[in-house]
């Protein structure tokens, strides 16, 4: 669908995208470089065939153990043309930083806070860069592959629970 | 031999008066008692979709009120029974602390459905095991969500617990505070 959408931009920002794909379910996707996403995203936008005036979702895939190790994926739609398209941005874990979208959708703000609070990736520009779901005082991003899975972090002291049948607390067993 | 036997009486009297003091509170426990399992005013900390069942139970079909809980007061200060329906996590067990800690002497609580029991399946990071851990329970409820059927029996057993308890009509006992928060 969005064929013409990805050759435009090969033409017009050479370098920006490394490899393109017909993905799962005929959807296709660009792996855009770290540097040159508000630019690819700001002329997908602002393209008059592209239009790509909605961002339905933004998340982060950690990909522990290979390099680089995250991974940021616009998911765009143009509701006038009626196609989508994907983008996949690598981020390495050294420098987990990508230039905000907020300025084209304003939708992304939430998506953005969402991802640097479950991958700790930053988005430089953001308007509001707090976490979106956990509490202030929580260390660490929890949908990392290493954070601990029962890495809980109360915030009142809990009571001792005695009855055999609950287990162990949560200090003894994360 | 008046002094001694007047020494003799006075054990005697005391006891009866002890006897009789202990008799009529015990009278009042038990009055007060079957007037508070009467008149469960429940707050609703409704955090998830157990709520629907919750809803279901105090809605007309199997209706709550036939055992006196049905109305929900939304400030705990009103209210004596904490139905927990839901999953708490961490971020909300300062808010549950908060709100049990406001609610005025007698209060019971119910944890309603088995994320407020245990924590449920939601072994993670996030999740609060069960909101025994926070405040203290007195009737769990299991289930995912509940049947009504349940959460009425669960109601009874509540009921039963708190006519065996101990009543004070005055009770000048500093409130058991569950500690910061």
């Amino acid at each position: 669908m969005a064929q013409a959408a990805l050759q435009k931009l090969r033409e017009r920002l050479p370098g920006a995208v490394t490899d393109a794909y017909e993905g799962v379910g005929g959807d296709d996707v660009a792996l855009v470089r770290k540097e040159s996403v508000e630019e690819v995203c700001r002329f997908l936008k602002e393209d008059p065939d592209l239009a790509f005036d909605m961002a339905p979702y933004i998340t982060a895939v950690d990909y522990m153990g290979s390099d680089p190790r995250f991974e940021v994926v616009y998911q765009l739609y143009s509701t006038k043309k009626n196609h989508r398209l994907r983008l996949r941005v690598p981020v390495p874990e050294s420098d987990p930083v990508v230039r905000t979208v907020t300025a084209l959708w304003k939708g992304a703000d939430w998506y953005e806070r969402y991802c640097w609070d479950m991958y700790g990736i930053r988005f430089e520009g953001h308007p509001d860069p707090r976490r979106l779901y956990m509490y202030e005082e929580f260390v660490g991003h929890p949908l990392r592959k290493d954070y601990p899975l029962r890495g809980r972090q109360p915030l009142v002291p809990e009571r001792q629970v005695d009855e055999p049948w609950r287990g162990p607390g949560p200090a003894a067993r994360d | 031999m008046s002094t001694s036997a007047d020494l003799d009486l006075v054990p005697a009297i005391a006891t009866r008066r002890e006897e009789a003091l202990t008799g009529l509170s015990k009278l009042v426990s038990k009055g007060l008692g079957w007037a508070r399992k009467y008149s469960l005013f429940q707050y609703p900390f409704v955090t998830a979709c157990c709520g629907m069942e919750f809803m279901a139970v105090a809605a007309a079909r199997y209706d709550l009120d036939r055992f006196g809980a049905a109305l929900p007061r939304f400030s705990p200060r009103q209210a004596d029974l904490l139905m927990v329906v839901g999953t708490v996590n961490c971020k909300q067990a300062p808010i549950l602390k908060r709100i049990y800690d406001s609610m005025a002497d007698p209060k019971w609580v119910v944890a309603f459905g088995v994320c407020a029991s245990s924590g449920g399946f939601y072994d993670n990071y996030a999740t609060v095991q069960g909101i025994d851990r926070i405040v203290p329970v007195d009737v769990y409820i299991p289930g995912c969500p509940p049947r009504p059927e349940q959460v009425l029996d669960g109601i009874l057993l509540l009921q039963k617990r708190i006519q065996e308890q101990p009543h004070k009509l005055i009770d000048r006992a500093q409130p058991a505070l569950t500690g910061k928060g």
